[in-house]
C-alpha cells in the first residue's frame, strides 16, 4: 500500500447493504489493508442514496464523498442502482459548476465477493483525495 | 393590441366559467406597476380582467392543490410548459383544467422598470404596440423599448405560444430566439475557474435570508407543506443563519427540480434579495438535455428522466478514479 500523508481526511463512503459493504466485508477478512480515512454508512441500496446526502456531506466538512453499490443488473431490489446512476451522473455533473472539484465525488460497483476491488477503490479514492486536499468551503455567513 | 386581446380575453373566459368552478387570470395590483393574481367565480368579476405585460405571475402554480376541482386558467407560452410537466408527473387532471393560452410577447420586470426610474413612485406605466414601454413618475417619463426591461428568461424565450391549450386568444407567435441562447449564461459561468465559481456562489447564497420565498412561488415544488428544509425529523437543516445552511437550502430546492424545472423563472423574480436562484437548475437542465435529451415540459408524452431508468444507458461511462 503506498504511503499516504499522515493527516487524516475526511472520507464517507456510502455502502449498499447487499453488495460494496460485504465487498469491504470481505477486504477486512481477508486482512487486505486500507487506508483509515473513509467513513462507512451502510445503507439499504444504492437507490436509497439521495445526492443531498453526498451534498450536506461535502457541506458539513467531509472532503471526499464515494458512494458503492452492486453492480448493474445485480441490485438486491432488482432496480435500485439503475435509479442510483442516473441521480449521481446528475450531480457528478452539477459538483463542478458550484465549484466543487467532482474528483472528489466518486461512485462505483463492488460486488461482496470483490474484496480486492474493493481495497483498490478505496486506496485509490483516498489517494486522490489526500492529493486534492481538506476541502475549504466558507461555513460561516456575514454577519 | 393588449386591449383588443384583453377583450378578447374576457369574452372567452365569460364562455368558459359557464363550465367550471373557478378561472384564474390576472388583474390591476395595488399600484400602476403591478398586476395580480384574479380568482373569478361569478360573472361579474370578469371585468376585472387584465393582459399586458404586467401579467409576469406563473398561474399554474395553484393547480396541484386545486386538482379535483374543474379550474380555468389563463397562461403564457412558458407557463403552458409547466401543465405540460404536471401531466407528465400526475399532478394534475387534464380532464379537469380548461386551459386558455395567450401567445406572448414578452413580459416586463418590474425590478428593472423601477431601476430605471430610480425607484421614484409610479403614478402610470403605459404599453404601446410598437414595443415601447412609458412609465410616468412624478419627475417626468420615461420610454424604453420592452425588450430591455424583460426579464431574463423572455431574452433566450423559446415557447412563446402555449403548447397546450383549449381556447388560443390571439394568432400565435414564433420565437425568434436562437436555441442556443437558452445556455449561453452557463456557458459563460463555466468559463469560470473552480474556485471563482465557489466564490461566487458563496457570495450570492450569503445574501439569502431564507425566507423561502424561491420555494413558495415554484410551481414544481410541491411538498411545501411538507419540505424537509423545515421538517425536523428527518433534520436536514436547522434555523441557523450559517452559510452551509443557506448553501444547503438552495441546493435541496435545486435537486428537488432536478429534469424538473420548466424555468419559469418564478424563484428568480421573488427573491428579495436578487439572488440567480435559476442559475443551478438551468444548468441540471442542461445536462439532462444532454444525457437524456430531455427537456421539462414541451411534450405530454415524455417522462421525466429521473422517474425511469434504462438498463444500458448510453451515455453515462463509468468513472475511473
Amino acid at each position: 500500500m503506498p504511503e499516504i500523508a499522515t493527516q487524516e481526511l475526511r472520507v464517507v463512503g456510502f455502502l449498499c447493504n447487499w453488495c460494496s459493504y460485504g465487498g469491504a466485508d470481505t477486504a477486512g477478512v481477508s486482512r487486505f489493508k486500507q487506508p483509515t480515512d473513509l467513513r462507512i454508512i451502510r445503507v439499504p441500496c444504492s437507490g436509497r442514496v439521495d445526492p443531498l446526502f453526498v451534498v450536506k456531506a461535502l457541506l458539513n466538512g467531509a472532503d471526499g464523498v464515494l458512494v458503492s453499490g452492486c453492480h448493474p443488473r445485480d441490485c438486491h431490489y432488482s432496480d435500485g442502482n439503475f435509479y442510483a446512476r442516473r441521480r449521481l451522473e446528475m450531480l457528478k455533473r452539477l459538483l463542478p459548476f458550484l465549484g466543487i472539484d467532482e474528483r472528489r465525488f466518486y461512485y462505483t460497483w463492488v460486488s461482496a465477493s470483490e474484496g480486492a476491488r474493493w481495497q483498490q477503490t478505496v486506496t485509490e479514492f483516498t489517494n486522490r483525495i489526500h492529493e486534492l486536499g481538506p476541502l475549504h468551503i466558507k461555513k460561516e455567513a456575514t454577519p | 393590441m393588449y386591449k383588443v386581446k384583453a377583450d378578447k380575453l374576457k369574452e372567452v373566459v365569460t364562455n368558459v366559467l359557464n363550465d367550471v368552478d373557478l378561472v384564474i387570470g390576472y388583474k390591476q395590483g395595488f399600484d400602476a406597476v403591478h398586476a395580480t393574481p384574479h380568482f373569478i367565480t361569478s360573472a361579474d368579476q370578469i371585468d376585472g380582467l387584465v393582459w399586458n405585460p404586467l401579467c409576469v405571475h406563473n398561474l399554474t402554480t395553484y393547480l396541484p392543490a386545486l386538482k379535483m376541482k374543474k379550474i380555468g386558467v389563463i397562461v403564457k407560452g412558458c407557463d403552458s410548459r409547466t401543465i405540460v410537466q404536471f401531466i407528465q408527473e400526475g399532478l394534475v387532471t387534464r380532464e379537469n383544467l380548461v386551459i386558455i393560452g395567450i401567445p406572448c410577447t414578452g413580459v416586463i420586470s418590474v425590478n428593472k422598470v423601477l431601476k430605471e426610474t430610480s425607484r421614484e413612485l409610479l403614478e402610470e406605466i403605459v404599453f404601446d404596440d410598437s414595443g415601447n414601454v412609458t412609465a410616468v413618475t412624478g419627475k417626468g417619463r420615461k420610454t424604453l423599448p420592452l425588450a430591455e426591461l424583460s426579464p431574463d428568461k423572455c431574452r433566450t424565450c423559446q415557447y412563446p405560444t402555449p403548447l397546450v391549450y383549449d381556447h388560443l386568444v390571439g394568432d400565435p407567435v414564433k420565437s425568434d430566439k436562437v436555441p442556443e441562447g437558452v445556455y449561453a449564461d452557463i456557458k459563460e459561468f463555466e468559463g469560470k475557474t473552480l474556485e471563482e465559481r465557489m466564490k461566487y456562489w458563496e457570495q450570492e447564497f450569503d445574501r439569502c435570508i431564507r425566507c423561502y420565498a424561491c420555494r413558495n412561488a415554484c410551481p414544481m415544488c410541491i411538498c411545501q407543506d411538507n419540505c424537509i428544509a423545515e421538517s425536523r425529523d428527518p433534520h436536514w437543516m436547522t434555523q441557523k443563519m450559517t452559510l452551509t445552511e443557506k448553501f444547503m437550502f438552495h441546493m435541496i430546492h435545486a435537486l428537488h427540480l432536478a429534469g424538473r424545472c420548466v424555468e419559469c423563472g418564478e424563484c428568480e423574480r421573488v427573491c428579495p434579495m436578487g439572488i440567480p436562484v435559476n442559475k443551478l437548475k438551468k444548468k441540471i437542465n442542461q445536462e439532462m438535455k444532454e444525457l437524456f435529451d430531455y427537456e421539462p415540459g414541451v411534450s405530454l408524452d415524455d417522462k421525466p428522466p429521473m422517474f425511469m431508468f434504462n438498463v444500458d444507458e448510453l451515455k453515462i461511462k463509468e468513472h475511473k478514479i
